[in-house]
């Protein structure tokens, strides 16, 4: 029993069927605890005050803003290379969650920055890269809504994340060059010792495991959406020949 | 394939349209950019770089959605699918006759478009090389946002939310190369990076472009 078979939709369907609410009420406690946690029961920062408790909302939409597209490049080479309808639809439920991360760091960053660099809007690398990586999910999401015929949209789409996979990485590059940045260095990053003073990094891990569980939850949600969505058209169109 | 650009150049000059039409936008953008930003000399000689370089990117913009649509309106992009030249030379073929008929007549008027925004001396011949070697990859990008929207009906405002994101690397280069090179800084730097981003594209995005070729004519 490998990976691959869950590729058809209906062993899909069912596999997933009670890990949607089970991945959905980790995300709700986990975010609801870690939120209370890190708004209530952390210390003020001694330079920053309270709006460092942004943190707890800022990082982990940013850490899956890059994870969506990152997942939205794994599942569309696995449609272009075995494939699997499945996986096309995932890519393509990702993409509204993804873009909504994306907003959400930027708003938030938007909301720290205001306060603390005194401009709610500075064209550094970090920021401008992110608003780039907007502009690539809106690009995405346009071209799924444009194709008619769905395995033309996965296609092409796919074909689009690829080449855009490539492309963002070489802008953040690019903006790095072209200007250099308010914004801190990484705030977590595996190979450090220590990342953040422990008081603030336990809930932001909890509430970093909720954004995670949120978006594996409605990235499913979704793709049984769409399946569902695709059975239906079929039923219509069967619907119709039966009837002519 | 070569012979398949000479055609495309002949088109392009016998019916019109696209070869002088990108210039002259591109004439009318600059001739725009005092009326809004003010005549004061400093002030244009300090923005000329970059605002030549996105009126050049659009002026680009401008002539895509055309490269693939009217050989697929009348049918020619079918025969050209079943003729022995691969894909990706067709999508080669396509970008250089898109670049013959854009790119290289915009970086010859950019240096005397120059003059009517007080860009600085030797900013003149750094802007053309950097246009120069800026647009491949301007037409080769725009080749792959015209293959993937050649099967839609409103893909003209498609294509430029799908092409513009992309181009943001080559603009970062290329305006820096014109602006250091205005400033009188040393401008090979950038010159280098811009280089190897058209490279780039000139590698592997004929292939991307010919895959969406191939899934839009299936």
């Amino acid at each position: 029993m490998s990976l691959w078979s869950y590729a058809n939709p209906v062993r899909f369907m069912g596999a997933t069927r009670p890990l949607v609410p089970v991945l959905g009420a980790v995300a709700a406690v986990c975010i609801l605890v870690g939120l209370a946690w890190g708004f209530f029961f952390t210390p003020d920062d001694y330079r920053q005050g309270s709006t460092v408790k942004i943190i707890y909302l800022h990082v982990p939409s940013a850490l899956m803003a890059i994870n969506a597209w990152f997942m939205m490049l794994v599942a569309s080479l696995v449609w272009l290379i075995r494939r699997h309808h499945v996986s096309a639809l995932a890519a393509r439920a990702a993409a509204p969650v993804g873009v909504t991360m994306t907003l959400i760091a930027l708003v938030t960053g938007a909301v720290w920055g205001s306060p603390m660099w005194g401009t709610w809007w500075a064209w550094d690398p970090r920021l401008t890269s992110f608003l780039i990586l907007f502009l690539f999910y809106l690009g995405y999401i346009a071209l799924w809504q444009a194709v008619e015929d769905p395995d033309a949209a996965a296609d092409l789409t796919s074909v689009l994340c690829l080449v855009g996979s490539v492309f963002a990485v070489l802008s953040r590059y690019a903006v790095n060059f072209w200007n250099q940045g308010l914004h801190q260095g990484a705030s977590l990053s595996l190979d450090a010792e220590k990342n953040v003073a422990d008081v603030f990094y336990y809930p932001l891990l909890v509430c970093i495991a909720g954004f995670v569980a949120l978006f594996a939850a409605l990235v499913l949600l979704g793709t049984r959406t769409e399946i569902r969505a695709r059975r239906l058209h079929v039923l219509r169109l069967r619907e119709r020949m039966a009837d002519a | 394939m070569i012979r398949l650009v000479a055609r495309d150049l002949a088109l392009a000059v016998r019916a019109g349209g696209g070869f002088g039409l990108g210039l002259a936008f591109f004439l009318v953008v600059t001739v725009l950019v005092p009326f809004g930003v003010g005549p004061d000399t400093a002030r244009l000689g300090a923005i000329a770089p970059g605002l030549l370089w996105i009126a050049a990117l659009l002026a680009c913009l401008l002539s895509l959605d055309r490269i693939f649509a009217l050989d697929r309106e009348d049918g020619a992009l079918d025969l050209l699918a079943t003729a022995p030249l691969p894909m990706e030379g067709i999508a080669l073929a396509k970008a250089a006759a898109h670049w013959l008929t854009t790119g290289l007549p915009l970086s010859l008027a950019a240096a005397p478009l120059g003059v009517l925004l007080n860009l600085a001396w030797p900013g003149h011949l750094w802007l053309a090389a950097s246009l120069l070697a800026g647009t491949p990859a301007l037409s080769l990008i725009g080749t792959f946002g015209a293959a993937l929207t050649v099967g839609l009906r409103r893909g003209g405002l498609l294509i430029s939310l799908l092409v513009l994101p992309l181009y943001i690397p080559t603009l970062v280069f290329g305006a820096d190369v014109a602006r250091r090179g205005a400033e009188g800084l040393d401008p090979t730097t950038p010159l280098a990076l811009l280089a190897a981003v058209t490279l780039g594209c000139l590698a592997g995005l004929p292939f991307a472009a010919a895959a969406a070729l191939r899934v839009s004519l299936r």
